[in-house]
């Protein structure tokens, strides 16, 4: 690519990074992006798996534990543990397939049925990788909950996804769960993994559930378009989305691990994501699996000092991580890379949020390549968008679309369709045409909403995007007020909804503040009832009451004062005008403000 | 500072960012990430409020030595003599 060709480019001061794809070692999966993308066909991706024996369907679990089990891979690393306490265990192939039997032999006989719902909420232990997949083994739809969520978002989301079984362990129970219980009246098991006693209905101890359970389980026929995997995520308004996913989502994970994260069968792969969320399940938990490599599983949260001893004394060879993972390692400096040996990293990856160009560049600093930005959310299932291993890096840019996705900018016409943008860097929202296996099929007793996600033949993904004139694609923004904190959606409305519950709480407004190391923090703006004064007292009393409903992940961090807050004639309070008046920006069309802010 | 001053200190910070938290059921050696729910935010909160409470400087490569309320007292003990 000429520089001449860069001129439609978003001006940059960061110039391309070059890649000499002869020179890599591997040779990269996506060699050459043009030939690949010609050739690619999604039976051809569909062909790169075995299927369940016999042509009984097509199951994930399958594909990333039993089939490799039964083979030479049997006695390979399939997971590696390090555990908090400096703890170092391997899962084999032949060992997970054994576990997640055990798990989908206990599932039956707990008398639960294929297509019932098994939460899984807990640390990143071992167990919650057999769950997930002993759960799809069973025919199960596994749904991961994060364990940082507190009581509410826990119960809600338990309600709408109908779940009957719950993984966690006795901590988490009864901090977050016993409080509920009576919120989730279909919830008929709990399994508690560990030690600790709990009192209550339905409780068993995995030890005695699952690990007496027998070591054999024989996948019974899955249809590709049966639900796998079910996904929360958040928009600006309502509940949170319970977003489907099918076991044929599989062919996606695989062929996304293969191109988007170049991983080859003797990789050792850290994906840094909890399975709580997408990304860890997809790639936490799926496609390395699928794709044959030793995945490691770190339970200890981000400390950049443990992270870099993984990496070395790991061996890790492809990263997969996230900005605000690596804005923090950055604090640290170049210099604690440096004296490390890292000779076995070849490819680093991010998601979760735009990576800034100043953090692209500064992979090549420390660890002497760049990192990758990919795009991709909860309701793709997989990498759409990626910067690869044999392509040149715009810093800044989330990259091309995978072969078999075609995505766009499009822009909204009156009539309720779109029209698709030619002309390069002009802002639209980032469209893909419907198609792909990991697709969502749904969101869950919510039709409304689904149907609204799409335009004719584009699924509309709520991103604001321009694409350049070679192709490559830059994010501009939400089309929404969801915030993004640290790659995790937040839907303002839940965390309004949760502070508007406290007695002194009249109206309140959230709204995700940028912050140089989250992307985006959330900030909440109240208003109180009469007799309750704004002190730093009831800071406090209001920031704890979020985070015993909400937790942590999702409560906010800032609360700000107000005697009234920016209303329209309805009565909507306008979280942009917020947003922007917090940020001095230019307030923008305010012809419908009715009531201002005090 | 004395161990106490430090100690009542880092309550007095980690009780603006967890208010929720019931600091009589802290144990001195309990990890304080996951006893109060602190999330990678809430961590950095609490070192820059020691910050710039105590003027003493944490690099980044020392949060790890923060663990508990122990740790917090004996590192700060060491920085602040």
């Amino acid at each position: 690519m000429s520089e001449e060709a860069l001129s439609d480019s978003r001006p940059s001061v960061y110039p391309p990074i070059r890649k000499d794809r002869e020179a890599l070692r591997p040779r990269p999966n996506l060699f050459d992006y043009e030939s690949e993308c010609a050739a690619f066909s999604w039976d051809k991706a569909r062909a790169l798996l075995d299927g369940l024996p016999d042509g009984q369907g097509l199951n994930i679990a399958y594909e990333a534990v039993d089939r490799h089990a039964s083979g030479a891979k049997g006695d390979k690393a399939a997971l590696r543990w390090l555990g908090k306490a400096g703890e170092r265990r391997d899962i084999t192939y032949r060992e997970l397939s054994e576990e997640t039997s055990r798990f989908a032999n206990a599932l039956k006989c707990l008398g639960v049925e294929p297509g019932e719902r098994v939460y899984v909420m807990m640390g990143r232990l071992p167990e919650l990788y057999i769950a997930m997949l002993g759960a799809l083994k069973a025919g199960c739809v596994a749904s991961p909950l994060f364990s940082a969520f507190g009581p509410e978002p826990i119960a809600v989301r338990m309600q709408l996804g109908d779940g009957r079984v719950l993984v966690t362990t006795p901590r988490l129970y009864k901090r977050k769960v016993a409080g509920i219980r009576d919120q989730v009246p279909g919830l008929a098991h709990v399994l508690l993994v560990g030690e600790g006693e709990v009192e209550g209905d339905g409780l068993h101890r995995w030890d005695r559930t699952v690990e007496a359970a027998s070591p054999q389980f024989t996948i019974r026929p899955t249809d590709p378009e049966d639900m796998a995997l079910l996904h929360f995520t958040s928009g600006t308004t309502g509940r949170p989305k319970g977003a489907i996913h099918v076991h044929q989502a599989v062919v996606a994970h695989h062929v996304t691990g293969r191109y988007a994260l170049d991983l080859h069968e003797d990789d050792v792969f850290w994906c840094t994501a909890d399975p709580g969320w997408v990304t860890g399940t997809s790639y936490g938990i799926i496609a390395p699996l699928t794709n044959g490599v030793t995945s490691i599983v770190a339970e200890a949260e981000f400390d950049a000092e443990t992270w870099f001893d993984i990496l070395e004394q790991e061996k890790v060879s492809v990263w997969y991580t996230a900005p605000t993972a690596i804005r923090m390692m950055m604090r640290i400096g170049t210099d604690v890379a440096k004296g490390r040996d890292l000779s076995a990293l070849r490819f680093m990856a991010s998601v979760g949020e735009p990576l800034n160009p100043e953090a692209v560049v500064w992979g090549q600093e420390a660890f002497g390549m760049p990192f990758h930005d990919n795009w991709w959310q909860t309701e793709t299932g997989g990498i759409m968008i990626a910067n690869y291993a044999a392509l040149d890096i715009r810093p800044g840019s989330m990259g091309r679309p995978m072969p078999g996705i075609e995505a766009a900018i499009v822009r909204k016409l009156d009539s309720g369709d779109v029209e698709v943008i030619d002309e390069p860097m002009v802002e639209g929202e980032l469209a893909l045409r419907r198609g792909w296996p990991s697709m969502m099929r749904g969101y869950l007793h919510e039709e409304e909403r689904y149907r609204k996600s799409f335009a004719g033949d584009w699924y509309l993904t709520g991103d604001l995007a321009q694409r350049d004139s070679d192709g490559y694609f830059w994010f501009v923004g939400r089309a929404d007020d969801v915030i993004k904190s640290a790659g995790h959606l937040i839907g303002p409305f839940e965390v309004e909804s949760a502070l508007i519950e406290h007695p002194a709480v009249a109206e309140a407004a959230v709204i995700g503040k940028p912050d140089p190391t989250l992307g985006e923090m959330v900030k909440a703006f109240v208003t109180l009832r009469p007799g309750h004064e704004a002190s730093e007292a009831m800071r406090r009393e209001l920031i704890g009451h979020a985070r015993k409903k909400l937790g942590a992940a999702v409560a906010p961090k800032e609360i700000d004062f107000r005697e009234n807050l920016p209303k329209t004639r309805s009565g909507k309070i306008m979280r942009r005008l917020l947003k922007a008046r917090e940020l001095g920006l230019p307030e923008g069309d305010i012809s419908t403000l009715e009531s201002d802010e005090k | 500072m004395t161990k106490d001053e430090i100690r009542k200190l880092a309550i007095d910070i980690l009780g603006g960012i967890a208010p929720e938290a019931d600091f009589d059921m802290l144990e001195d050696d309990e990890e304080l990430r996951e006893a109060l729910d602190l999330d990678s935010m809430d961590f950095l909160n609490f070192i820059t409020g020691l910050h710039k409470a105590t003027g003493a400087d944490i690099p980044e490569a020392d949060y790890a030595q923060l663990s508990s309320l122990q740790d917090v007292v004996a590192y700060l003990t060491a920085k602040t003599a």
